[in-house]
Order: C-alpha cells, then sequence, then structure tokens
C-alpha cells in the first residue's frame, strides 16, 4: 500500500483524529446514500416498476424478459469470441513479421498500418465497415474490434519480443534457424509468457468495446435493454439498466481477475525458475527446444548426468533427403562420436568432484 | 474526395466539437481524477474505499454503458441536462476518463521515492503538505506519459458520443457516407486525419514535456 509511505503509524492524537474522520466521513457517505434513497423515493423509483424483472406488464413473462437479456448477453459474448482470436493471432503475425522478417518492405508498412489503426476510434472502424463495405452489423463490430485490438496486441507482443535477453536470438540463429523460424520457436513463446497479463486486459477492452455494437445496430446486450425499453415503456428502463450494468461490470471483474491471477502464477513460476536445478557443470538447459520427440534429446544432449549412458546411436530428426545429405549425415554421425567422446571425458572429471553421483545414477535407472 | 473539400467546412465544425469536447472533458478529469487519487491514498478509510470502489466499477464498465446511463437513465433519477448531445457527453467521458486518470497518478505516486515522503514527514509537514507539496508535483511528472495516453484514449472515446445526439466527427463521417457512399474511403481517411491531428500532437507534446519536467532520481 503506498498509503503507508505517505503518513507515520498513528500516534494517540493522530488516531484520535483518524477515528473523527472515519465516523465523520462514513456518517457522511451514509447520510448521502440516505438522502440519494429518499430522494428516488420520493420520485418512485422503488415502486412496481421493478416488477418488470419477473412479472412485466403488456402480457409478457419474466422469463421473456430475461431470455431476451440473455440473447443480447450471448450475441455480446459471440462478437467477443470471433473477434478476440482473429485479433490475437494477426497481431502475433503482425509482431512476427516485424521482428522476424529482413526486409523493410514489409515491416514498414506492418509498422505504420499499426500505428493507425490504434490510433483511430474503433467507432469509425466500424462504421467503415457498415457503412462503406456494407457489411452486417455482426461482421462490422468484428471488423472495428480485430483491426483496433490486432495493432494493439501486436504492439503488445512486440514490446515483450524487445524486453527479451538478446542470447535469446543469438542462440536461435547460431543453432542454424532463420530469423523467422527464431522468431516463431524461440522469441515468440517467451514473449507471449511475459505479456499475458496485458493480453488478458486487452480483451477486456475488446469485451467492453463490443458495447459499440449499440450504436451500428448490433443487437448487443445493451441494444436489448433499449428495445426492451422501448417496449415496455421508460419507466422500466432503471431495472433493465441495472441488470444490465451489473452484468458487464461482473463478466468484466472476472476477466480482470484472471489476469490478475495469471500474473501471479506466471511470478511464482518464474520465480522457481530462477533457481536452477542443480545438473551438471553445464547447468541448467532450457526447456525450449525445437519440438518433438527430439527435443528430450536435444535438451539432454550436453547434460553429462542424463545424457550419459544413453544409447550411442542417436538418432538425428530426419526428413526427406535431399543431395548432399548423406554426406552431412555421415559428418554428423562423425561429429556425434567425437562430442560422445569429449563427454565421456568430461563426465570423468566432473566424477571427481561431484558426491552426488550414486544418487543419480539411482535415479537414471 | 470532392465530397471532403466541399464538405469541409462542415467537417471543420465537427472537428472544433472533438476537440472542444475531449479539452473539456479532458480537463475536468485530470481535476477530478487528482482528487480520486488523493483518496485512495489517503489515511481515512472511507474515502480510500470510496476512490476504490469508484474505479473499480468505473474502469469495468464499457464506455457506451456510461453515455446509455447519463442520456436515457440519468432524467428517470432526476438528473437532467439543458440540452441532449455536449453535456450528457462531457459527464460521461469525465467520469470514466476520471478513473483511469487516478490510476495513473496513483501509479505515478507510487513510484516517488520513499525517502521524498519520510523526509517531508520528518520535516513536520502534514499528510495534505506531503502530499501537495512534496509527493503530488512529482508523481504529475512520472504520470505524464501515461496521462498523455489517457488523454489520447479520451480523444478516441469522444467518438462514442456520435451514438448519443452529439455531432462529432464520427456522426459526420457517418452522415456524409450516408449521403455520398462512392466517397466511403475518402471521407473515412479525412476523417481520420482529423483525429490524428489531434493525437500527434498530443503525442508529441507528451515527449516535450516528460523532457521539460524530466528530473534526476
Amino acid at each position: 500500500m503506498s498509503g503507508s509511505v505517505l503518513y507515520d503509524a498513528p500516534g494517540p492524537r493522530a488516531k484520535r483524529l483518524d477515528n473523527i474522520l472515519n465516523w465523520t466521513f462514513s456518517a457522511t457517505f451514509v447520510a448521502v446514500g440516505a438522502w440519494i434513497m429518499w430522494s428516488w423515493y420520493q420520485r418512485g423509483i422503488f415502486d412496481d416498476r421493478w416488477q418488470v424483472l419477473w412479472d412485466p406488464p403488456k402480457g409478457q413473462t419474466g422469463l421473456d424478459v430475461w431470455w431476451s437479456l440473455g440473447q443480447g448477453l450471448l450475441r455480446t459474448l459471440e462478437a467477443a469470441a470471433i473477434a478476440a482470436p482473429i485479433a490475437l493471432v494477426i497481431g502475433g503475425a503482425i509482431a512476427i513479421i516485424r521482428r522476424g522478417a529482413q526486409s523493410r518492405l514489409l515491416s514498414g508498412p506492418a509498422a505504420v498500418t499499426t500505428e493507425l489503426a490504434r490510433g483511430l476510434p474503433v467507432l469509425m472502424l466500424m462504421f467503415l465497415a457498415k457503412l462503406v463495405f456494407g457489411w452486417e452489423p455482426l461482421w462490422s463490430v468484428v471488423f472495428g474490434l480485430v483491426v483496433y485490438n490486432a495493432a494493439v496486441v501486436a504492439e503488445i507482443l512486440r514490446a515483450g519480443l524487445a524486453a527479451l535477453p538478446k542470447g535469446q536470438r543469438e542462440a536461435g540463429l547460431s543453432i542454424g534457424l532463420s530469423p523467422m523460424r527464431t522468431t516463431l520457436l524461440i522469441e515468440l513463446p517467451q514473449a507471449v509468457r511475459i505479456m499475458l497479463p496485458a493480453l488478458v486486459s486487452q480483451i477486456v477492452v475488446l469485451l467492453k468495446d463490443t458495447s459499440l455494437g449499440y450504436i451500428v445496430a448490433y443487437p448487443e446486450l445493451l441494444r436489448t435493454i433499449k428495445s426492451n425499453r422501448d417496449f415496455f415503456g421508460d419507466r422500466y428502463l432503471i431495472p433493465l439498466f441495472l441488470v444490465g450494468a451489473i452484468i458487464y461490470i461482473l463478466i468484466n471483474l472476472v476477466v480482470s481477475r484472471m489476469a490478475t491471477t495469471v500474473e501471479r502464477r506466471i511470478r511464482e513460476r518464474g520465480a522457481g525458475e530462477a533457481e536452477p536445478p542443480e545438473i551438471g557443470p553445464t547447468g541448467p538447459i532450457p526447456q525450449s527446444g525445437v519440438g518433438g520427440p527430439a527435443r528430450e534429446e536435444g535438451a539432454h544432449a550436453g547434460d553429462p548426468l542424463f545424457g550419459r549412458g544413453r544409447p550411442a546411436s542417436t538418432q538425428v530428426p530426419t526428413r526427406d533427403l535431399r543431395p548432399g545429405d548423406v554426406e552431412e549425415q555421415r559428418r554428423l554421425v562423425e561429429r556425434e562420436e567425437r562430442r560422445r567422446e569429449e563427454q565421456r571425458h568430461q563426465w570423468e572429471k566432473w566424477d571427481r568432484f561431484n558426491p552426488r553421483r550414486d544418487n543419480d545414477e539411482d535415479d537414471e535407472k | 474526395m470532392e465530397t471532403f473539400i466541399s464538405e469541409f467546412g462542415t467537417i471543420w465544425g465537427a472537428f472544433l466539437a472533438t476537440l472542444s469536447l475531449t479539452a473539456l472533458s479532458g480537463v475536468l478529469s485530470l481535476v477530478l481524477g487528482t482528487v480520486l487519487a488523493t483518496m485512495r491514498v489517503s489515511p481515512v478509510g472511507p474515502l480510500r474505499s470510496f476512490g476504490t470502489a469508484y474505479v473499480e466499477i468505473v474502469r469495468n464498465t464499457p464506455l457506451t454503458l456510461m453515455f446509455f446511463f447519463w442520456v436515457f437513465v440519468a432524467p428517470s433519477f432526476g438528473i437532467l441536462f439543458p440540452e441532449l448531445g455536449f453535456w450528457p457527453a462531457v459527464v460521461a467521458l469525465t467520469v470514466y476518463t476520471s478513473a483511469f486518470v487516478c490510476e495513473a497518478l496513483r501509479s505515478g505516486i507510487n513510484s516517488v521515492g520513499i525517502g521524498q515522503a519520510e523526509a517531508a514527514r520528518s520535516i513536520g509537514l502534514t499528510f495534505g503538505q506531503t502530499l501537495s507539496q512534496i509527493v503530488l508535483p512529482q508523481a504529475w511528472r512520472t504520470a505524464v506519459p501515461p496521462l498523455i495516453s489517457v488523454l489520447i484514449a479520451l480523444t478516441k472515446n469522444t467518438s462514442v458520443a456520435a451514438g448519443f445526439a452529439f455531432t462529432e466527427l464520427v456522426a459526420i463521417q457517418q452522415r456524409l457516407t450516408n449521403a455520398h457512399p462512392s466517397d466511403g474511403l475518402f471521407i473515412f481517411f479525412g476523417i481520420a486525419l482529423m483525429y490524428l491531428v489531434i493525437t500527434i500532437p498530443l503525442g508529441l507534446a507528451a515527449g516535450q514535456i516528460e523532457r521539460k519536467v524530466a528530473f534526476a532520481r
């Protein structure tokens, strides 16, 4: 809490003052609240208008009202559920292009487009889709949400990629991956993990922005509330609005809470990783490999503890033969043998210093 | 293109409308946001709770819902505006943006070194003096970049007023595009330019102010 920096632990006098202030402000809030309630009561806010939620007029049942609100909520969630994955994928693609592409021909326009898309109101993009392209309201809403949020996601991921240690990229390039594959396989997974909280908060923004569909005539939750009001009359607006507001706020609070949880979990896991496991002179080997079953082999390849006792003929991941591959393979096998030799040598040296060897051998069995 | 030029008078009027809406609600939400931030760091429990509740609720409310409240719901509660359009928009944007201003300022306050507040207290300043003389002036400086992004977001958010009977740039975009469907793309980029005319100087000003008020830590 930042407050504790600004004031001392209260002494007897300050405690008395605090008490007085606490009571004064509490009383003021209660009084203001009571006054507002009273004036509302005078205006008849608490009359039978709330019955619209269980026993509405005009021959409708409470179920009808809730059914229509549920439909509206579903359409809100539908727009978000369509837009969010597309925005994430496109945003990711832009971030990868800007990071991995060597030519300015690709990354330059990508940069300009993201800057432009971030600087425009979402509503303007929705109107562009609706009036100029002539799209359905749902797709106009999705278009606006996708263009804006993809740009923001691209920016978030760009920041995440920029925050990674340089060694990650260098390592990827030095094992012979192309710049694009380095970004895709090594940097992006880490960037996504760092920026996961920011990405989840962006999803909250997207969810909130679906309500702009109200203006482009997409029948989402707010529009449903409006049409219910138009049907039942202005008197019944307050209960309907309150229900809608509570639904919106609850959903967003739940997703925001998820962001906090994810953030905490990442920090906990990150703290766990900060303590490297003791596995030998080469230190911990990062688990981010090229994927597939070869990963285990690759991860432990340089590891004298776990690498020891493996069959001598380590299978190199195969692909279709190309000219020159036979030679390449022979060279690989030779290199592998040489490496094993060195490893054995290293292991013998390590042996002398490692008192835990016996235990570890048991593990290996 | 022709439409954009022939209708430039209308667009200019809409631009001024957007600008005045941004400026007025920007100033008001800076004031209200500062008050809220003070509440959130104050030693008085009820004020802190009020500030926290306000920020949590407003930040999780869609802006459209906020506009809807002030335009359609508030009259039922007896809150009437002299005219529809400008003033409900100012109130909705101020209430909405001040929560974000509060958060930007609060993160600024958190970034002020502990020693500053301790020094202020040790020379006998009260909470109010510590905050207004020592902490807030420094918090403002740290908070300038996030505050400017809040203002840029506010500029874009004024567009929601188009859906609630206020004629600003997006409302004009809608009207002109409906009138001249074939010119839609030109109108879009023209209006986009108008927004950039507001947001780009804001961004540049952010850089300037940042450099000007920068202080050694």
